[in-house]
């Protein structure tokens, strides 16, 4: 089973990483850009028994070491 | 005071650690993160800094989920001692045993320099040999110090007494330009609720020789050996 799990930082969480990009985006005339946050993708290869299994095991994985839960909310799919 | 320096792959800091701890008169050990126990009779456990896992996933985020750092947080629960420099600061913070997150710093540099800090207290086993408020002059060098956590987690902080420096200038004067990274309240460093774990961004064991210009990282040695 393939699944995706998308670590992003919390609202409020100042993110220097994605206001310098957004910057650099402004300075290459890309328009219609307000704002970047930057994240992370982990593309995931699960063994698991059934979607409720493998759902289980990414969440635990997340909370476990994926994301920072202080700062971060993740996101998880089955592909 | 026997003390054991954890090292992890990528640690770079632990021959500086041992060399401080050692003049101030401390036996040290090294233990190898993958290692289930700390050696019999450990006092005060030092996670030095470094790159551990090269700054993978997050700073500290897969060593502070090392099959040492159980043994880590049993000797903290006993009332052990936990000294965490730059990286090893991170990981307590990855671990769970201090709270908060170190971020990338404000201006997204990497900073190495000489820095100043104020003692916020020198009650605990950590700062009794400074005075209080004394402006030490040690070092700096990391890249994610900008120190971040939730308004009632700071508010705790500040409450409980848990900040162990701030940045400030020479004369002692807080915050502003003193503050090299963003970090909230200008901290460089905490203490645990018990005060036995202290986490810092800071380097005190670059400054304990006269050679390399100046000694006030000793105090914080010192202190620790009048705690054994």
């Amino acid at each position: 089973m393939k699944a995706r799990v998308t670590v992003t930082l919390k609202t409020g969480v100042l993110d220097p990483q994605g206001k310098a990009i957004e910057g650099a985006l402004h300075s290459l005339g890309v328009e219609g850009i307000a704002s970047v946050r930057q994240g992370k993708v982990f593309d995931i290869e699960i063994d698991a028994a059934d979607p409720e299994a493998a759902k289980a095991a990414l969440a635990a994985a997340s909370e476990k070491l994926l994301a920072n839960t202080v700062v971060e909310n993740y996101r998880l799919e089955l592909l | 005071m026997k003390a054991a320096i954890v090292l992890f792959p990528g640690s770079n800091r632990e021959g500086d650690a041992a060399r401080a701890l050692r003049q101030a008169g401390a036996e040290t050990s090294i233990v190898w993160h993958a290692d289930h126990d700390l050696p019999a009779g450990t006092d005060l456990v030092v996670l030095p800094g470094g790159f551990s896992y090269g700054d993978y996933l997050r700073c500290g985020a897969i060593a502070g989920r090392a099959h040492i750092m159980d043994a880590v947080r049993s000797h903290a629960a006993r009332g052990g001692l936990v000294l965490g420099i730059c990286n090893g600061f991170q990981i307590l913070c990855e671990s769970g045993l201090l709270p908060g997150v170190l971020m990338r710093n404000r201006d997204l540099r990497f900073i190495c320099k000489r820095q100043h800090l104020r003692v916020e207290r020198n009650d605990t086993a950590f700062t009794r040999a400074y005075a209080l408020h004394q402006a030490i002059d040690v070092a700096i060098a990391h890249g994610e110090g900008n120190y971040e956590a939730h308004e009632e987690t700071i508010a705790r902080l500040e409450g409980e007494g848990r900040v162990a420096f701030r940045y400030c200038d020479a004369s002692g004067k807080v915050g502003g330009a003193a503050n090299p990274n963003g970090s909230t309240n200008d901290i460089a460093g905490i203490y645990s609720e018990k005060f036995n774990v202290l986490g810092m961004m800071p380097h005190p064991e670059n400054l304990i020789d006269p050679l390399v210009g100046g000694i006030d990282g000793r105090g914080l040695f010192e202190s620790l050996l009048r705690a054994a």
